[in-house]
């Protein structure tokens, strides 16, 4: 055992601990927070049913920035796809025996690999070159880009490039999970794309990337529209309920 | 006031986005409310010595009270879908006007005390103090904001700029700098019981007025009761309906349709007003003191069914947030939604043949309808989601022959804000409200060219009045805009069977 595994091995416990850790703090400060008012954007569904097919539509097809903006909904979604294909593909470093799913996607996988590049290629184009969007990007949101395509292009060197003992990762990460340490190869590209990976898992919970579940907390979508039909009161706003004035 | 020193913007050609002009609009802000009339709200008088620590305790109750506040803060990844959505953006070019960088004045100084990052790498994360400067911008660009939720439409994460807006405007004004217009008009509410400041005397005079005038032109004894005990109906509307043009048609209308219906009905003078500008300033509290004005009188009047006439915010108000705030309704019949808006309300009747209508009587004139804001994206009508684009067509069709919509970006939930909403309604900010009317000016005007259209109908108050003052600078008659039951009034076959 290297100290450089047991280095790596620390990073990934530490980077897991902080993305649940700081995920769950997160998503339980969104469930407890109420939402005092009815405040769907119309026309929204009337039904629970309804509200959860317009998630669906929002998570899957990311339904209100196709009517937004064509050219950030056609590369962001290619990245998010390719994102969740590759991410299924990995799957592979973690699971035995192997998923079906995972094994499904092997192939398949590397090509997205690519259509995510293309997409977050696509977004940094446009960040950098419509005035408007120049105007709103701070560091962080160039940067963000940047460590996407840094972990995505690190993939595919390894893949056609400078390839490194996947069977080792493997054992890696399975000793990780087992609590029975392996050795971790030592190519540059490994560590440079592992390194980019749990500081992209760290910084998770306190950045922009809190767009996922924050999606799912959204009153203006997450709401049904049925204001008439059932009383919707938070409880800060109940007790002004108590000492509104007269006719109660 | 003297004469404007601005522009009227001139159509385009094609509607392209304009560039990004920074500063463009930063002269642009409403007066300051006195003392006088933020104390009656709960407001400090002036701006508070501690104001910077006020604020930022201020922001952190209400991310503590408010989920969208809290969530959109956090969510957006700035993909640039909403800069190009919003009306003064679009007529101003200010970039501060496009919808996330509105949201980032308060989101920078969330991210400074709220977040790690913010706190450690405030340069990296666009992150800033709380400073004069800062406080300035708020006070200038939550003003330039009608609360219309176009954003909201285009939002992958439905961020409504309308929650920051109202967020940003609460805390601006617990620390003493409230925006006189809607700050002394709630005072005003609170004191008489509608916007204008009318007292019962005036309305009764008013009232009587329509009565002889509609005697006059029909030679029909349509009734405008006021505080009529026992009434089946108490209708709610906005006070404009009772004096400014073309609001005042558009009550004559109402009158005529409870008349031909058979259906007792009554104004309240405790309960004269219908808007809630409680909702622009984002105060809770002061939203809910207004509304409660309507409960109490509902059930002073002891009227089975309250019926909500043509206004926007108030309509929002109404349908979404009165169960809420002043529910729950269970003194009042439970076979009629509550509210009930005044389109739905003719709409059954017209369903039923409870009320006949003479298309003829409107040949003089080709129609379009312009959606509001807060009935089309905060609300609906009837029992289908999307109703609220449906019924008014539907009830503007049964009285007139001649309709058109206007370009299809333009209307249902794409539909462009007046201009004039949001609490922005007022003199001190005319350049930013002729601005903001661009878009829904090119639009007419392309069915002014195309199809003829002669008039556009509105269901809000707000839309009548911005409308009547800004078509003028885009070269179109005041008179073009109507209220939707102006249209029923003239068709209203009166004197027939019920």
């Amino acid at each position: 055992m290297s100290v450089l595994s047991v280095i790596y091995a620390l990073i990934f416990y530490a980077a897991t601990l902080i993305m649940v850790a700081g995920l769950a703090v997160k998503i339980w400060q969104y469930a407890r927070t109420p939402a005092p008012l009815k405040i769907p954007t119309t026309p929204a569904p009337t039904t629970a049913a309804g509200v959860g097919a317009r998630m669906f539509r929002e998570v899957v097809f990311f339904e209100s920035l196709f009517k937004g903006s064509k050219w950030s909904w056609l590369f962001g979604w290619l990245f998010h796809f390719g994102l969740l294909v590759v991410l299924v593909r990995h799957l592979r470093y973690f699971t035995e025996p192997l998923w079906w799913i995972s094994a499904l996607v092997q192939d398949i996988g590397v090509y997205m690999g690519f259509a995510m590049l293309l997409g977050l290629a696509g977004l940094l184009v446009r960040r950098s070159v419509v005035d408007r969007l120049r105007y709103i990007s701070a560091p962080s949101d160039y940067l963000m880009l940047g460590l996407l395509i840094a972990i995505g292009g690190s993939g595919l060197l390894m893949k056609y490039v400078t390839r490194t003992d996947i069977v080792a990762v493997k054992a890696f990460f399975l000793g990780l999970m087992r609590f029975d340490w392996q050795p971790l190869p030592t190519d540059a590209m490994l560590l440079i794309h592992l390194t980019l990976v749990a500081a992209l898992m760290i910084i998770f919970p306190f950045s922009k990337l809190l767009h996922a579940p924050g999606l799912f907390f959204s009153p203006t979508r997450n709401q049904a529209d049925d204001p008439r039909e059932h009383r919707h009161v938070a409880p800060w706003a109940a007790k002004l309920d108590a000492t509104r004035a007269p006719g109660n | 006031m003297a004469k404007e020193q601005f522009e009227t913007p001139k159509f385009r050609d094609i509607p392209i986005v304009p560039a990004i002009d920074p500063g463009a609009m930063a002269h642009s802000k409403p007066f300051i409310a006195k003392p006088e009339h933020q104390e009656p709200l709960g407001f400090p008088g002036e701006l508070v010595e501690n104001w910077k620590e006020k604020a930022i305790d201020k922001m952190g109750e209400l991310l503590g009270k408010y989920r969208s506040l809290q969530v959109f803060l956090d969510a957006c990844v700035k993909c640039g879908a909403c800069t190009d959505k919003c009306h003064y953006y679009i007529g101003t070019a200010d970039p501060k006007n496009m919808p996330v960088a509105r949201q980032d004045l308060l989101r920078k100084v969330y991210r400074r005390y709220f977040t790690l990052p913010g706190k450690y790498f405030p340069k990296l994360v666009g992150a800033v103090d709380l400073t004069e400067e800062v406080l300035e911008d708020w006070y200038r660009y939550y003003h330039q904001c009608s609360e219309c939720r176009r954003c909201s439409v285009y939002c992958p994460y439905g961020i409504d700029t309308a929650e920051i807006t109202m967020a940003g405007r609460e805390i601006l004004d617990h620390v003493g700098i409230g925006q006189k217009y809607s700050n002394e008009i709630i005072a005003k509410v609170h004191k008489i019981g509608n916007n204008l400041g009318l007292p019962e005397p005036a309305l009764a005079d008013t009232l009587e007025g329509l009565e002889e005038e509609v005697k006059e032109d029909t030679d029909v004894d349509v009734k405008y009761p006021l505080d009529q005990e026992g009434a089946e109906v108490l209708l709610v509307t906005p006070s404009a309906d009772f004096f400014a043009e073309p609001h005042v048609d558009g009550l004559i209308g109402y009158g005529k349709v409870f008349h031909q219906a058979g259906i007792s009905w009554t104004l309240s003078s405790y309960a004269s007003e219908a808007a809630n500008f409680g909702i622009f300033i984002g105060n809770y509290e002061n939203m809910q003191k207004v509304a409660m004005r309507i409960r109490q009188a509902a059930l002073d009047l002891g009227v089975k069914r309250i019926v909500v006439g043509e206004c926007g915010h108030a309509w929002r108000v109404a349908y979404s947030f009165w169960n809420t705030l002043i529910g729950p309704f269970d003194f009042l019949d439970p076979n009629y939604p509550v509210p009930q808006h005044i389109c739905e309300f003719t709409y059954d009747l017209l369903q039923k043949g409870a009320l006949r209508l003479d298309k003829e009587a409107n040949d003089d004139k080709v129609v379009t309808f312009h959606d509001s804001c807060n009935v089309s994206r905060a609300s609906r009508m009837g029992p289908m989601p999307g109703g609220q684009f449906i019924i008014p067509r539907e009830v503007i069709k049964a009285a007139c022959n001649r309709y058109v919509d206007m370009a299809p970006e333009t209307i249902h939930e794409n539909t462009f804000c007046c201009g004039g909403g949001g609490g922005l309604l007022t003199d001190d900010l005319m350049e930013l409200r002729v601005k903001g009317a661009l878009p829904r000016m090119e639009a007419l005007k392309q069915v002014i060219d195309e199809d003829g259209v002669t008039h556009m109908a509105a269901i809000c108050a707000i839309c009548k009045s911005q409308f009547t003052k800004v078509l003028p600078y885009y070269g179109m008659g005041m008179d073009m805009i109507v209220s939707l039951h102006q249209l029923v009034g003239e068709a209203v076959v009166l004197g027939a069977e019920h």
